[in-house]
């Protein structure tokens, strides 16, 4: 099928970009949206062009590197999927497409659809641990948790850090990656010791890094590729609170 | 030169705990000025990253990805092994040591290979205290299952994001360490050469790949923990960007590199769909419980699954090993596939492919049962393929997943450069020629957290006087040199092909002749193919734009470039095996059944092969494997 | 506790208690106000309507609540309109192509932009009457041998210019929308969600608060001026 990009092009994040247009006349639909990109990437080199830089890694959906914001939508039309997963199937022939990085200020650009999350990175080494040094652990079945709060932990801890999250929120807000992992923590006993001091040092890494705030619209459930749902970013928001009230 | 692997004396059992009660160490106060690097952050670099950095050493952590919990450990699906017997079936240390060395074919050290499971199951206390959500039963105590290849339930796992959940652990772990400023964590950067001064591993020159800028780092020692190289076939079930460069760069500097010829074939991917295929995605092994495996007993047959009656259909594994049936270990199901399709049964456009059909069991069991336990899996199915598993088959072929072979390393995991370390899926130590499911999870923990940390007090108590060496001295900016020049040199040629059309055509030789199944005649082929590839690509291969800013296909060039290296030594390294073992298959080594013939009398030893130069032949040295704690013996599942 | 407070209203999350609370004292306000204002139907020529006004104006427990009202008013327009420039400061270059039809409701995307115009609202109806009521040059009228300020026929004056009700109408929708979204929203905002009660304070905001109570007071000014027609 023929399919047009408008892609956004950036030299780096010092310099404006703009979209280029172009033309694939013969996608199959049993590529992936990223083979598109190096089907696109291989003409263009041997063009004498420059190629499109874009993340990319294990491109079977769990490691969070990719991040593309496809029609107007982090990671594209279907739910529940990165864009290493959205294969071209979801598209018509004659489709246009616009690319466009994940749009944050917290994330800036580095070159192309590329951006730099490394503000998930600092967020979590301000308190997205448990302090237990190697060693020093009891028997893992010493301490009995409870299937289900078990399972919600997994859920939560399910993230990818991909950010879907901030470049689908029209804030730009980091409320459901942190929630994800003050929740997991905050549903496990071994997480009970430093439960007031994480929500409270992960919140204050969060604002510094100039994340926006959180309106409640429930877009980021919605488009985030594991389904992390708004109940984390409640218990956050109450742990939260419980830890102010009681410092 | 004699391989010394210092094994510690002693019965198997007493080894690690006497060798710990003697081993020197560094105290406190010293590890405060004593600096090393971790290049890699899987579960291997992370976790030593991390503990090494709560014991107090200056540590400084590098990755090419944009955050170090991106590592491929992530994609790791079914669990991670411990022998707690928590199931009560039996198991212990022993059954699992014994069970890892049977199942790596008798081609890994014994040492070793107790040490892993001794520390086994602190791995699991440790990872349950960092709060990783291991699946639990309704009593809240933890779950396990069985996997390939054993007879007991030691595997714990998290749904099938077991990789995902361990990683993510130990990057808190790193975090926290970052945060403490224990650990100096350098994401988007490229480890390009080892730096090698008075014959110690002193530093790394690494590329910062958002600037494009050389940098050196000093390190009292360098542990490297940069995964496996399955990708110089091209298509593997690796990510995109893991790469052997490394490892290789470190070999060129003296590192011998171990059985680099180990590769293990997984038996259930998706297949290739076409040429724009960048990627294999495996199904867990899981399937093959309830999923059975045939082709039509027609060749180049065109109907569809459904249409073929059932007396024309060659259930070929339960046909060949009615003992195991489905469930025979990952290389025998692997190389049945593929003998099969080239005979000309395979399915699919591509016919590249045989079925795994679910609709016995979903007849037997019910769609609920079989979508409870599997239901993820099929999910990934259908978005890739298009295709619903519930009512077509799905079809299957064997990919590349993991590569035994890597830095020779020695009981402290030390390679032959005295402070330079292999951790993980790159060294060579545990798995032998086969690594059973669950068991990388494993290896990749008990190194970072339990070994290494430990072992390296015995390199590092002796240079505590050492000082910090400065980052002008010769050795650093020889070896920046070099990498200025390599770099210098890929970006002149402006060629005409970019860097994916050699690796594919690299990857099609590999896997056409250095494969599952291998023989001298194709191996001294291949090596001529892979020679003249190599000859082209500094030819012919243009890389865009400039070496001093963002550039991913200058990254691939330079992986590439290694990937050619490598492709030849393992090519050597399967001739030199005159014998099939694990997931080396040589075909003119193969019982009258077709089953691996092993030649235990001349080819128990690891090959440790040394780097001579530029176009030189590789030196082969043999560490001979001993075996005093159990009986050599062939694997048969008939 | 002072620095704690102050470093608690400082942060994102806190904020957005300040909204949530804020938000919510004024739905509970809006309940009250309604009621009051539906003795303007009452067909007694204004007298249930200006003893109310009377009682609103006069009685000290009334006035209390009535600062703390006007206090969480403005709370609510400052605050909103900081997190608003915050929100914008997050994502200084928005993008070319946005579709979040499938993510997220209008109401939510909007409250801003609904919560300025009923700030525009506010104005023209405090002006109209509170401030008539406090500082302005009142008719009066007797009920029962007393004088009282005629609130009744200042309302149905106003309310029988067609472009006054229309401005209403319309600002009424403005808060059906801005309720649609923003009461659920408070609850989640202080944390309270539960998989069986969430659902429940959902259709409360939406059939009472984003329905009945804009249209109930919707009614007024559209009664007033077909009446006068």
């Amino acid at each position: 099928m023929k399919i047009t990009l408008k892609v956004w092009r950036q030299k780096n994040g010092k310099t404006p970009g703009n979209f280029n247009t172009y033309t694939l006349p013969d996608v199959s639909e049993d590529m992936s949206f990223l083979e598109m990109f190096d089907v696109l990437n291989d003409e263009l080199i041997r063009k004498g062009e420059d190629s499109i830089a874009f993340d990319h890694d294990c491109r079977e959906g769990i490691c969070g590197m990719c991040s593309m914001y496809i029609n107007g939508r982090a990671h594209g039309p279907l739910t529940g999927t990165t864009t290493c997963q959205l294969h071209m199937r979801h598209f018509k022939d004659g489709d246009t497409i616009v690319v466009e990085p994940w749009r944050a200020s917290a994330f800036p650009i580095i070159k192309d659809l590329m951006v730099d999350r490394s503000a998930f990175d600092r967020v979590i080494q301000a308190g997205g641990f448990i302090s237990v040094n190697t060693g020093n652990a009891v028997d893992a079945n010493s301490i009995p948790i409870p299937k289900e709060d078990a399972d919600k932990a997994f859920d939560a801890a399910a993230c990818i850090g991909c950010g879907a999250c901030v470049a689908t929120c029209k804030n730009a807000s980091a409320m459901l990656f942190v929630s994800a992992k003050v929740s997991q923590l905050a549903l496990l006993p071994q997480g009970q010791p430093e439960r007031n001091m994480r929500v409270k040092k992960m919140v204050e890494a969060m604002d510094e890094e100039g994340f926006g705030n959180c309106t409640n619209t429930g877009a980021c459930e919605v488009e985030c590729p594991k389904g992390i749902s708004l109940d984390h970013i409640a218990r956050m928001n109450r742990d939260y609170l419980v830890s102010n009230i009681v410092d | 030169m004699i391989l010394d692997a210092k094994i510690p004396e002693g019965p198997i059992a007493d080894k690690w705990t006497r060798y710990k009660a003697t081993i020197p160490l560094v105290n406190p106060a010293n590890k405060r000025n004593i600096e090393i690097i971790v290049v890699g952050t899987g579960l291997a670099g992370a976790s030593a990253a991390a503990t090494l950095g709560e014991m107090g050493y200056k540590v400084k952590a590098f990755c090419f990805q944009d955050s170090p919990r991106r590592a491929h450990s992530i994609a790791a699906q079914g669990g991670i092994n411990a022998a707690k017997n928590y199931s009560n079936d039996g198991d212990s240390v022993h059954r699992l040591f014994y069970d890892t060395i049977k199942g790596g074919d008798y081609r890994s050290r014994e040492a070793n290979v107790h040490r892993l499971a001794e520390v086994s199951t602190a791995i699991i206390d440790q990872c349950v205290a960092q709060g990783v959500p291991f699946a639990r039963e309704y009593g809240g105590l933890l779950d396990n299952r069985s996997f390939g290849g054993v007879q007991v339930s030691r595997t714990f796992y998290a749904k099938g994001q077991t990789g995902q959940q361990l990683l993510l652990g130990a990057y808190s772990a790193l975090s926290r360490q970052v945060g403490r400023k224990q650990v100096q964590m350098f994401s988007r950067h490229e480890m390009l050469d080892v730096v090698i001064i008075d014959g110690k591993a002193r530093g790394i020159i690494a590329r910062d790949l958002v600037t494009g800028k050389l940098e050196r780092h000093f390190g009292h020692a360098v542990v490297l923990a940069t995964g496996g190289y399955g990708n110089v076939f091209f298509l593997s079930t690796n990510a995109m960007g893991s790469n052997v460069t490394a490892i290789w760069k470190a070999h060129k500097k003296g590192a011998f590199f171990g059985n680099p010829c180990f590769t293990q074939i997984h038996p259930t991917c998706i297949p290739v769909s076409g040429d724009h295929q960048s990627k294999l995605t495996l199904m867990s092994e899981s399937l093959r419980n309830d999923g059975r495996i045939w082709v039509p007993k027609k060749k180049d047959d065109s109907r569809k699954a459904v249409d073929i009656p059932e007396d024309e259909r060659d259930y070929y594994l339960e046909r060949r090993y009615p003992a195991f049936g489905n469930l025979v270990p990952r290389d025998i199901a692997s190389r049945a596939a593929k003998e099969r399709c080239d005979a000309g049964y395979g399915v699919g456009s591509s016919k590249m492919a045989v079925y795994l059909d679910f609709s016995d069991s979903i007849r037997r069991l019910g769609k609920d049962v079989i979508e409870a336990r599997y239901g993820n899996l099929f999910e990934i199915y259908e978005k890739i393929t298009g295709e619903d598993p519930y009512t077509t088959p799905m079809r299957i072929y064997p990919a590349v997943h993991y590569t035994m072979g890597g830095l020779w390393v020695d009981y402290n995991l030390m390679t032959t450069v005295p402070g330079l370390y292999a951790t993980g899926e790159c060294n060579f130590s545990d798995h032998g020629a086969n690594r059973l499911g669950a068991s990388a999870l494993m290896q990749g923990l008990a190194d970072g957290y339990f070994v290494l940390p430990i072992t390296i007090g015995e390199f590092l108590s002796k240079d505590i006087r050492t000082k910090a060496i400065p980052t002008d001295h010769p050795e650093f900016e020889k070896a920046e040199k070099e990498a200025q020049d390599r770099i210098a040199r890929l970006m002149s040629i402006k060629g005409n092909k970019p860097v994916d059309h050699f690796h594919k055509e690299l990857g099609k030789v590999m896997w056409e002749y250095c494969g599952m199944a291998r023989n001298a005649e194709g191996l001294q082929k291949a090596k001529k193919m892979v020679q003249d590839i190599r000859a082209s690509f500094w030819k012919e291969v243009r890389i865009p734009g400039a070496a001093d800013e963002t550039n991913p296909e200058l990254e691939k060039a330079l992986r590439v470039a290694d990937f050619l290296e490598l492709g030849e030594l393992m090519i050597d390294d399967a001739y030199d095996r005159n014998e099939s073992c694990g997931g080396h298959f040589r075909e003119e080594y193969q019982t009258e059944d077709g089953e691996a013939l092993r030649d235990d009398n001349n080819y128990a030893y690891v090959s440790a092969w040394q780097y001579k130069g530029d176009n030189q032949p590789e030196v082969l040295h043999k560490e001979p494997l001993v075996f005093e704690n159990v009986k050599l013996v062939q694997r048969s599942y008939k | 506790m002072a620095t704690a407070a102050t470093g608690l209203f400082r942060s994102s999350i806190g904020r957005k208690y300040l909204m949530a609370l804020s938000g919510l004292f004024l739905c509970t306000f809006l309940v009250v106000h309604l009621l009051g204002n539906l003795q303007l139907f009452q067909n007694d020529g204004g007298v249930a309507f200006n003893l109310y006004s009377a009682f609103m104006a006069n009685n000290p427990l009334i006035k209390t609540i009535a600062y703390v009202n006007y206090a969480f008013i403005l709370l609510h327009i400052i605050d909103g309109f900081y997190l608003a420039a915050q929100n914008r400061k997050a994502r200084p270059q928005g993008y070319a192509k946005v579709d979040q039809s499938k993510s997220s409701s209008w109401s939510s995307r909007n409250m801003a932009l609904l919560g300025t115009i009923i700030l525009v609202f506010l104005i023209v109806h405090m002006k109209s009457f509170w401030f008539e009521m406090k500082f302005g040059n009142m008719p009066v009228t007797t009920i029962e041998g007393e004088s009282y300020k005629d609130m009744y026929s200042v309302v149905v004056e106003a309310f029988s210019q067609p472009w006054y009700a229309a401005l209403y109408v319309v600002s009424m929708f403005a808060i059906g929308f801005h309720l649609y979204h923003g009461f659920a929203s408070g609850f989640q905002s202080l944390g309270i969600r539960h998989h069986r009660y969430t659902p429940a304070i959902q259709n409360l905001g939406t059939f009472l608060f984003a329905i009945l109570i804009p249209a109930l007071f919707a009614a007024m000014p559209v009664y007033f001026c077909l009446k006068n027609l």
